[in-house]
């Protein structure tokens, strides 16, 4: 059936690979499965090669990539289990649903490992707020984040919201979780024996998502056509807080030789790869499959990606104790498989065989793709022109432009909507730097924070990338936390696109040379390639979601409110300060213009400054600690002004010094006098007071001072009077 | 002394008040919703969540679960029956509260803190409070809004209102757009009450407020009632 | 002129508050009971003489912001003098 394979995306040189494999032509069942398995969202069939040298060693990693989720020790017995991935094409063609199950597959992913999910954070990017159909995006994502995030039992802490004209057509929506477990509930994987059984956890089995959301994504479908759409899943985080706890239950009881969530290619990936990880080979039947719909065929069965549902291995002299779990928790358990020697995954409709193929195949065997890459005809272009913004008329005026930009503004109206207090962990939560959660019983805090920023990315991927790498870890440094682990989200455009494969080459060579610097291991990752639309490519969009461990945590951790009348006010930086302009948000709000080459990352003074933030925050020595980024150094001290809800003054009359966003810069708000004294600073840091807190405005140098309630109006509106009048 | 924490399919405050009565000195129990039977319990948290997803209404479905003949065992008994956010929508749609909770005015979730003045002291919750006693407790939750007929609230005892930091009660600070502001509601008796915002949430000043402290500390004084 | 808008998911699209609400009914003991879906109705007043601009009109509003096509059904009905109440 040569045409069906086209249909189905595969190229005729998978196709020949699959025939290959079987020595014969596939059934329309494999043939689906396999082109599902070997695409680019199930293989990395483009990226792998890429992401094989990455740093993903280090004595407190658990399990690195490739496993459920990323899972790290945190000592005393704990584990940490993280994992991050995107819902960029569903979410653009069903905000609410698209949103809501990429929260619950996030959920599972860790849930798999055997950890209770704790927190989760979500990066979002979109065009401007000035579409309407953009504010439709917008407020159907966070809510649809809220609503499945509130009901499920897990709180959400923050992450990032942004808005470039590139994300109009393709929004990104990228879901971070984070769980925790004993390390003797890790759940096992690569051991099963021949007899041991498939169960399939959860929800019955519809027509959801068959054929993957991307062909959803590029089709388009006329009215009369209603009953060709690959129906959308819809979440039901209901289902899924049974699910969470019959399945912890499982794992903390040893019911459990193997637990893998029912994601993307549904049943047809979580048994390949169950059975492709241990060796084994696994005989399907699909009679034993609970359905929501009459009529489904084989192929329909296997790719199906119905939500809420989990495949856990159990020994067969565990399986009634593990049914009578889950009949416990009203959650439907069905034996659908057998594992079995010899490695070949046999799926039975009734009495025949809709399929029968080496389980590995599938698993790992999609033929890798060659993508050349080249370096796209802009980057000499933006390289060779300065960014050189002009003066602003005032400061204050400056400032208060940057204020209301959408992306710099509070997120007030976002993470309100999000239940961020579930779970009595949250100890600092969405609106700062990183956020910071307590491990109850322990005197363990656990930080996260996740940073992007697409514009430095687009001018110099590798630079933009690692200095990514060296913000996250000062922010989670800055609530006093050691950085322990990171996890990565790529999104990136067509990589058949030679420009966007340097991009994306030069994106993970930033990524690596920042790991090793800082000695911080990837544990995990996800790439999500052709998000593109008429309008092109989208600007690439590395995202960092960094792991911090605060081991005892401090018992005051910095936060931004935390600014007093009569505190000092100091700036750690490297020496001699050279204003970046390339990618700022000053440069945006200006000109617009968006050229330049941003200044790479110091492994040494970023290290340092890394050093530094923590031994402030870990000795208690400072009620601030804030991440100099975008916006410069004038942002980050008006937004501590504005939640501290005090005034400032500070000796700095440069413009360029207020508004440039040089790297590896902090501010301080301390009572201490003898700031410099408290802390090894080593060689390439320096401490220097610039000002004090104190009254209700904010005086830069000799400009014109600023009302802190006036530049808090102004921050606290952009997005709500953007979104007034949208309500569901 | 211990007290029953009901676990329906959707709830999820169940660990959070569990631990947060812990620490107040009591014993707490998880209970599924299919046990009928709370005799040997002093007194029950209907914690928050979502019981059964919150389909068709918030605690339409839950009110028929078999641990409300429990339930309505103890509140017959005197005994402190306690609805904390969703909690407080069950004991609304099972008729142990009057009124019912609907969508919050603005439409949108609320997780934020806000202030509760203390209206009376006459309830198993707010006992060890002061009249006029402002608290800094979160709120969270979609549908928070307490709604009823008009004279309806008189045939509860409100506990506790909505107000601002000097404990002034107005339009502004009644964020979800409660009639009359209430955010805490008792029956006639002061053994079951109604609460909307968390105070498991803020029981312990590394999160931000240890407000909610005193009400959890009366609800487990008065469990040797009756 | 009233027109009235019944919005359903399609049909092969999961509705798990549907499938929860009929899992209680069953058991408050409703055996004969086979299945329960869910939508919403909304009737909504044009300015119009003209059933079949109002009608029109109407499915441009469903198309446009009531209904997802990806997981939703409509249909639209002109309402008769004496149904509109």
């Amino acid at each position: 059936m040569p045409e069906l394979h086209h249909e189905l995306g595969m190229t005729d040189l998978e196709y020949t690979a699959v025939i290959d494999t079987l020595n014969r032509e596939p059934t329309e069942a494999e043939l689906m499965m396999y082109s599902l398995m070997w695409s680019e969202h199930c293989s990395y069939k483009s990226s792998l090669p890429h992401l094989r040298d990455l740093p993903s060693d280090g004595p407190q990693v658990v399990v690195g990539p490739g496993g459920g989720a990323g899972v790290v020790d945190l000592g005393g017995g704990w584990l940490a289990a993280l994992r991050i991935e995107s819902h960029n094409h569903p979410s653009f063609v069903e905000p609410y649903q698209g949103a809501a199950t990429g929260v619950g597959g996030i959920l599972r992913d860790v849930l798999s490992m055997g950890a209770r999910p704790i927190a989760l954070w979500n990066q979002i990017r979109f065009g401007e707020l000035s579409d309407p159909r953009v504010r439709y995006l917008f407020d159907g994502v966070v809510s649809g984040i809220a609503g499945y995030g509130n009901a499920v039992g897990v709180p959400t802490l923050g992450g990032e919201v942004a808005f470039e004209p590139c994300f109009e057509a393709n929004p990104l929506v990228n879901v971070m979780c984070l769980g925790i477990l004993r390390s003797d509930d890790l759940v096992p994987s690569g051991s099963l024996d021949n007899g041991d059984v498939a169960v399939l956890l959860g929800a019955p089995t519809g027509r959801d998502g068959i054929g993957g959301a991307s062909i959803l994504a590029s089709a388009s479908f006329s009215e009369e056509d209603v009953s060709k759409r690959p129906a959308v899943q819809v979440g039901d985080p209901f289902a899924a807080k049974k699910l969470i706890e019959t399945c912890l239950e499982l794992a903390s009881r040893r019911l459990l030789v193997g637990l893998q969530d029912l994601g993307a290619a549904g049943i047809a990936c979580a048994a390949s790869e169950t059975a492709a990880g241990a060796g084994s080979g696994m005989d399907l039947a699909l009679d034993a499959m609970p359905r929501r719909e009459d009529r489904m065929s084989p192929a329909e069965l296997l790719v199906s990606e119905s939500q809420e549902r989990m495949l856990a291995v159990v020994a067969i002299a565990d399986l009634p104790a593990a049914l009578e779990v889950a009949r416990r928790w009203e959650i439907e358990a069905s034996p659908v498989g057998t594992m079995t020697a010899g490695g070949t995954l046999r799926v039975f409709d009734g009495d025949s065989i809709a399929a029968e193929v080496p389980a590995e195949s599938l698993a790992d065997g999609a033929p890798v793709a060659s993508r050349p890459a080249a370096k796209p005809g802009y980057i000499d272009e933006v390289w060779a022109a300065a960014a050189e913004p002009q003066a602003p008329l005032d400061v204050g005026g400056a400032l208060l432009g940057l204020l209301d930009q959408p992306a710099l503004a509070s997120k007030a109206w976002v993470y309100e909507q999000y239940d961020h207090m579930l779970g009595m962990g949250t100890v600092v939560g969405p609106g700062h730097d990183g956020a910071l959660l307590r491990l109850r019983g322990t005197q363990k805090g656990l930080a996260v924070s996740t940073d992007g920023n697409s514009r430095r990315c687009l001018l110099d991927p590798r630079r933009g990338t690692s200095r990514l790498v060296f913000e996250a870890a000062l922010n989670v440094a800055v609530t006093g936390a050691k950085p322990i682990g990171l996890v990565d989200n790529l999104n990136f455009g067509d990589p058949e696109q030679p420009g966007v494969m340097w991009q994306f080459v030069e994106a993970v060579a930033g990524l690596s040379d920042a790991c090793r610097s800082l000695e911080i291991p990837i544990v995990g990752g996800n790439v999500s390639f052709y998000n593109s639309s008429d309008s092109g490519d989208i600007m690439p969009t590395p995202v960092i979601a960094m792991l911090g461990l605060a081991d005892p945590m401090p018992e005051t951790p910095p936060r931004l409110d935390a600014a007093t009348d009569g505190m000092g006010l100091w700036l750690i930086a490297g020496g001699g300060d050279v204003p970046d302009f390339a990618a700022s948000a000053y440069a945006k709000l200006m000109d617009g213009e968006l050229v330049g080459r941003p200044l790479p990352a110091d492994p040494v003074l970023g290290k340092g400054v890394i050093d530094v933030a923590l031994q402030l925050a870990g000795g208690g020595h400072a009620a601030v600690v804030h991440d100099i980024s975008e916006g410069g150094l004038a942002l980050a001290l008006t937004e501590i002004c504005m939640m501290s809800g005090v005034g400032a003054k500070v000796d700095i009359r440069d413009w360029r010094i207020l508004f440039g966003e040089a790297p590896h810069r902090v501010l301080v708000a301390s009572d201490r006098s003898n700031l410099a004294d408290l802390v090894d600073l080593g060689d390439a840091v320096r401490v220097t007071p610039i000002g004090r807190f104190g009254g209700d405005v904010i005086h830069f140098g000799d400009a014109a001072p600023i009302a802190v309630v006036e530049a808090a109006a102004v921050w606290r509106n952009a997005i709500p009077r953007r979104m007034a009048g949208r309500s569901r | 002394m211990s007290v029953a924490v009901v676990v329906y399919p959707g709830t999820n405050c169940e660990r959070d008040v569990m631990h947060a009565l812990r620490d107040v000195g009591a014993e707490a129990e998880l209970v599924w919703h299919r046990e009928e039977d709370l005799s040997g319990f002093e007194g029950v948290v209907l914690p928050g969540g979502f019981a059964h997803g919150d389909y068709l209404r918030p605690g339409a479905i839950a009110r028929f679960s078999p641990v409300m003949k429990g339930i309505e065992e103890l509140a017959e008994a005197g005994k402190p029956v306690l609805g904390i956010c969703n909690g407080f929508q069950v004991l609304c749609e099972a008729g142990l509260l009057p009124g019912a909770l609907v969508e919050n005015r603005g439409l949108r979730f609320i997780c934020r803190f806000v202030h509760v003045r203390i209206d009376s002291t006459d309830t198993v919750l707010t006992r060890a409070t002061r009249l006029g006693q402002v608290l800094r407790i979160p709120l969270n939750s979609y549908r928070g809004s307490y709604a009823v007929e008009s004279a309806g609230v008189e045939s509860g005892l409100v506990a506790m209102r909505y107000c601002d930091e000097a404990g002034e009660v107005d339009a502004e600070h009644n964020l979800n757009g409660s009639v009359d502001s209430v955010a805490g509601l008792a029956n006639q008796r002061g053994n079951v009450v109604g609460f909307m915002p968390h105070p498991e949430r803020a029981s312990d000043r590394a999160l931000g407020s240890g407000d909610g402290r005193v009400l959890l500390e009366s609800f487990v004084a008065a469990l040797g009632d009756a | 002129m009233k027109v009235q808008v019944e919005i359903t998911r399609l049909p092969s699209v999961a509705d798990p508050e549907a499938a929860t609400i009929a899992g209680a009914l069953r058991g408050l003991g409703f055996t004969d009971l086979v299945a329960v879906s869910m939508g919403r109705s909304l009737v909504i007043d044009v300015e119009s003489d003209d059933a079949t601009k109002a009608e029109a009109s109407v499915r441009r509003m469903c198309a446009q912001l009531l209904a997802n096509p990806v997981i939703e059904d409509y249909s639209v009905r002109v309402l008769a003098e004496d149904e509109a109440g």
